[in-house]
């Protein structure tokens, strides 16, 4: 019985060492072979419309709503210091160095990742990519590659957007709204967020977001069993593996970029 | 190889994203007021900074100058040592006066420099010699209380 249960532990420690093992090497070739997303960059394009064009809709929704909510609730806490002139900091540091890229991200591994391992399992389940090394194509070049790099291009730029939108949200909730001075919300805003230090930063950590998504992603769909149940078992995985991701590298990055002055 | 509609979204898509950068970086950053592009370092002692930090800026008559670059301890005279970083458009004479004031009650800290008279100006690496720390609310306090207590003795006598 023990012997039993111990000999499943280790079974299950080496088959994971072995599953990261084969992940890190997966990574580099994807960067291995990623020339030829850039030569023949029309199939990044497409893949840059399917993740990034099309996950527009949901950044700037949500981004403007979580701009509206801080607005109301950065202005009832600091109402109680009579400090609501600081809301137009409170509201863009808040967004730009925490907010804008991990929930760009998260919102991101839910809506192009997922679709990217569904995408890459159904795949190779219909031996398309098997098809394709019948043919002497490489499918990390033509198929991996350049939905890894329309990923980690989107990312930056979805984490700008959904910040901008957010900002409008607080604009909009706190000055036109409720009233506060339009003047010190911009001055103070402007006052309290650094280029380097806050944006700068904020662009790094949704840029390795964007890594860590797409190569999750990508790899679980490489990975998936070739089966319905295999396939949506990836799916599910990419979307729990990439949101802690996420959310311990966002930890990781905090500490290293905002630790004390 | 010809132009597609899928190119056009994805134009919108990164000229957006950019755009986005962009206003970030002018609208909400402080980018805009990062036009020192030629500048000058000086110096300065203080017994007691305060809670000045680096990056702290650097204003005479109220208008910005420059930054704080770096705050170190002298470990010779125990003394807070601060590099300051000076716009080129500006120069200052030699007495200048460098005082670490506080923007507003409870308002962050910031360097304030008074020019004096001298017909010299102070070059790159000079030292303001002429400094007032910052003012701690616990030592104003305390001679505060001490002052009312000298007070309250004298007309016993």
């Amino acid at each position: 019985m023990i012997v039993e249960n111990l000999r499943s532990l280790g079974h299950r420690i080496v088959s994971a060492v072995w599953r990261i093992g084969y992940a890190s090497r997966f990574f580099m070739m994807i960067l291995f072979y990623s020339g030829t997303s850039f030569r023949r960059f029309h199939l990044t394009i497409k893949e840059l419309f399917s993740s990034g064009v099309m996950s527009l809709i949901i950044i700037l929704v949500a981004g403007t709503f979580v701009g509206m909510v801080l607005g109301l609730q950065g202005y009832e806490t600091l109402k109680r210091y009579g400090a609501e002139s600081a809301l137009g900091s409170l509201v863009a540091l808040s967004l730009v160095r925490e907010l804008g890229p991990v929930l760009a991200a998260l919102l991101f591994a839910s809506r192009a990742g997922s679709a990217m391992t569904a995408e890459i399992g159904l795949m190779k389940a219909t031996e398309q990519i098997s098809a394709m090394e019948m043919m002497a194509i490489n499918p990390l070049a033509r198929v991996v590659a350049p939905r890894f790099w329309a990923g980690v291009i989107s990312m930056p730029l979805l984490s700008a957007l959904f910040s901008a939108m957010g900002v409008f949200g607080g604009y909009v909730v706190g000055v036109v709204l409720i009233g506060v001075d339009e003047g010190s919300f911009w001055s103070q805003m402007q006052a309290g967020v650094d280029f380097q230090h806050d944006i700068v930063n904020g662009m790094i950590k949704s840029f390795v977001f964007g890594v860590a998504v797409t190569a999750i992603a990508l790899f679980e769909g490489y990975d998936a069993p070739p089966t319905a149940e295999g396939v949506s078992g990836a799916t599910t995985r990419t979307v729990v593996e990439s949101s802690l991701t996420i959310l311990f590298l966002d930890f990781i990055l905090t500490a290293f970029m905002f630790q004390g002055e | 190889m010809k132009r597609t509609t899928l190119d056009l979204w994805v134009g919108i898509f990164v000229v957006a994203g950019l755009g986005a950068l962009a206003v970030l970086a002018l609208k909400v950053g402080n980018l805009s007021t990062y036009n020192m592009s030629e500048t000058y370092q000086l110096q300065a002692h203080f017994s007691n900074i305060g809670g000045l930090k680096s990056q702290a800026s650097i204003k005479s008559s109220g208008v910005l100058v420059g930054r704080v670059a770096q705050i170190s301890l002298d470990p010779e005279r125990y003394e807070a040592k601060v590099t300051m970083t000076i716009d080129k458009r500006y120069k200052f004479p030699k007495d200048t006066f460098a005082n670490i004031l506080t923007s507003g009650l409870l308002g962050e800290q910031y360097i304030g420099l008074i020019p004096g008279g001298d017909e010299a100006f102070l070059k790159a690496g000079d030292e303001i010699k002429k400094t007032q720390s910052a003012v701690v609310l616990e030592d104003l306090i305390s001679r505060f209380l001490y002052s009312k207590a000298e007070d309250s003795k004298q007309p016993n006598k």
